[in-house]
């Protein structure tokens, strides 16, 4: 599993700014465009300028749009076009230790995205608070989770274009629904309760929460946590059978 | 340990292998044996079911019914220990396209547990061993097919195999380069590494193997030594008529009292010989389109697997 791993970030070291700059593009460019620009004419939420309301939530997304295409295009061209995956299987590395390399190194990839962008937040006067060091190991589950929907798809995928329906009908709906830009208070129920225990929307909460050192609810946070640990097993083991069901015949 | 010594001579022990994908038998009851230190060749058309029986011994796919034993390893419980003990060069390259030449052995070696002291030395001696010192940097992308090959057989050898497996090892290779890979894989054979090989050049497998099976439609049709197996199934002499399909009659009548088989194909006729033939040899000189030659095992494979083009 760490060989597989090992293996990427070894490709990765390689290409490091690249796929840096392009991994935190977006998260980055929406913090300036909506927190710098839109926050200007968004009056307070929970007590929070729109910027810091939305910062939290953004360094989130960052994990989980990095780690979502880490296991779709990265993956998929280790699968198909670049014959990786077969030259691994020939060795004594299993499809199952396989499966949790590229699991594990997507999550890997999108704590390291996470982590980036929750260090550019001062530049914009954002100042996390040291409670926020329990938020790393959820950014990390949050990263395993969406890197095994991505491995899921890769598993299934026939061609790229595929993974065009992941981004804009999975990806996409994530990233604006999950409480990042608004309250999800502001919806009405069951339709509240639906979007908060999708991923992505429980480690927003966590993250915005323990950014300003607000723990709050106990029993709640610990909901979230659970919930986290819960999708994280659930997406890794289908991406395990799926990849095995794709590999060996 | 006695009992196991004696087991060890057997390195590979297939029994009754099948596969089945969907309704299609790729394999229907196959018998491999290999001993240690020798090199078994594979040997079949396009579709036969060699790739997919490599393909088993290295877990990519899954055997439908049979017995499989690597190094006293049982299948399929024994698979991840009898991969660390193996090496394979596969038909399709897959090197790795985002690492230089010389991180492809180190990560490959990775694979294996091999400490990154080892693997480093390692790595420096294939480099070596397979003349390609001079491109320990490069992108695989700028390799020559040959380059690519020869690295390919350097990271099969990274773990110390005591099996390869080289399937096709020289597809598409120019003369030179297909030699020096002869070369190397006849001073690994005399090292006593054990080989299992599939290929369509019948002079590689002539130089390389001492035993041969073949298959076709997922059975195995002969098996023995090349020279042997040519001897036995055709004879020692080929005797080809360009146009001797319509003096069929006339051509049989005058041969009656040689040990001859006879074989049709378009408009050619083939006669294969036992022994000399002195009636033959008169007959040569009235037709004007006439080849003499000893048979090879190449002329075997046509004969038990048919001139015809094969749709897979």
């Amino acid at each position: 599993m760490f060989q597989v791993w090992y293996r990427n970030l070894k490709v990765w070291l390689k290409h490091l700014q690249a796929s840096l700059i392009g991994n935190l593009g977006q998260p980055f460019l929406f913090l300036l465009a909506m927190g710098y620009g839109l926050g200007k004419s968004v009056p307070e939420i929970e007590g929070m300028t729109y910027l810091q309301f939305i910062a939290p939530g953004l360094v989130a997304s960052a994990v989980m749009y990095s780690s979502a295409f880490e296991a779709t295009y990265g993956s998929y061209t280790r699968l198909s076009t670049q014959g990786t995956f077969e030259a691994i299987l020939m060795t004594p590395i299993s499809v199952y230790e396989l499966a949790l390399g590229e699991i594990m190194w997507g999550a890997t990839k999108g704590l390291v995205a996470g982590l980036i962008m929750l260090l550019t937040l001062p530049l914009f006067g954002v100042f996390p608070a040291m409670s926020y060091v329990l938020v790393i190991p959820i950014l990390f589950l949050e990263g395993a989770i969406f890197a095994s929907m991505g491995l899921i798809m890769t598993a299934i995928a026939t061609n790229y274009d595929f993974f065009n329906y992941f981004t804009s009908l999975v990806i996409t709906p994530f990233f604006l629904f999950s409480g990042i830009f608004f309250s999800l208070d502001a919806i009405t129920s069951p339709l509240k309760e639906a979007l908060s225990v999708m991923p992505l929307a429980n480690v927003v909460i966590l993250s915005r929460s323990l950014c300003y050192g607000k723990v709050g609810n106990v029993e709640e946070m610990l909901f979230e946590v659970i919930l986290t640990i819960i999708f994280t097993v659930f997406f890794g083991a289908l991406a395990t059978y799926l990849l095995k069901k794709r590999l060996i015949q | 340990m006695g009992f196991k010594e004696q087991q060890g001579e057997v390195v590979l022990d297939i029994k009754g292998l099948k596969k089945v994908f969907g309704k299609r038998k790729v394999l229907k009851g196959i018998d491999v044996s290999l001993k240690k230190g020798k090199c078994l060749a594979l040997l079949g058309p396009n579709g036969a079911g060699k790739t997919t029986t490599i393909r088993i011994l290295l877990g990519i796919v899954i055997a439908t019914e049979g017995s499989i034993r690597v190094f006293d390893l049982e299948y399929p419980k024994g698979l991840k220990g009898a991969k660390f003990k193996m090496g394979v060069v596969p038909q399709m390259d897959n090197l790795d396209p985002d690492l230089t030449v010389f991180e492809n052995l180190i990560v490959y070696a990775n694979y294996f547990r091999i400490s990154k002291k080892v693997a480093r030395k390692r790595a420096e001696e294939l480099l070596e061993f397979f003349a390609l010192k001079n491109r320990r940097s490069e992108i695989i992308q700028n390799l020559s097919g040959g380059q690519r090959r020869r690295l390919l057989l350097a990271r099969a050898l990274i773990n110390r195999p005591e099996l390869i497996i080289l399937d096709e090892p020289t597809i598409g290779l120019d003369p030179q380069a297909r030699l020096l890979i002869w070369e190397r894989l006849s001073d690994l054979k005399e090292k006593g590494t054990t080989m299992l090989l599939t290929s369509h050049y019948m002079e590689e497998v002539e130089r390389l193997a001492d035993k041969v099976i073949i298959i076709d439609n997922g059975t195995a049709i002969a098996r023995g030594t090349p020279k042997g197996l040519v001897k036995d199934m055709l004879g020692s002499e080929i005797v080809e008529f360009s146009d001797g399909a319509n003096r069929l009659d006339e051509i049989r009548k005058y041969l009656k009292g040689c040990d001859i088989d006879t074989e049709i194909f378009e408009n050619r006729l083939f006669v294969y010989l036992r022994d000399g033939c002195k009636e033959l040899d008169s007959l040569i000189s009235s037709f004007s389109h006439v080849t003499k030659r000893p048979a090879t095992l190449e002329d075997l494979f046509l004969r038990l697997t048919g001139r015809k083009l094969r749709e897979t």
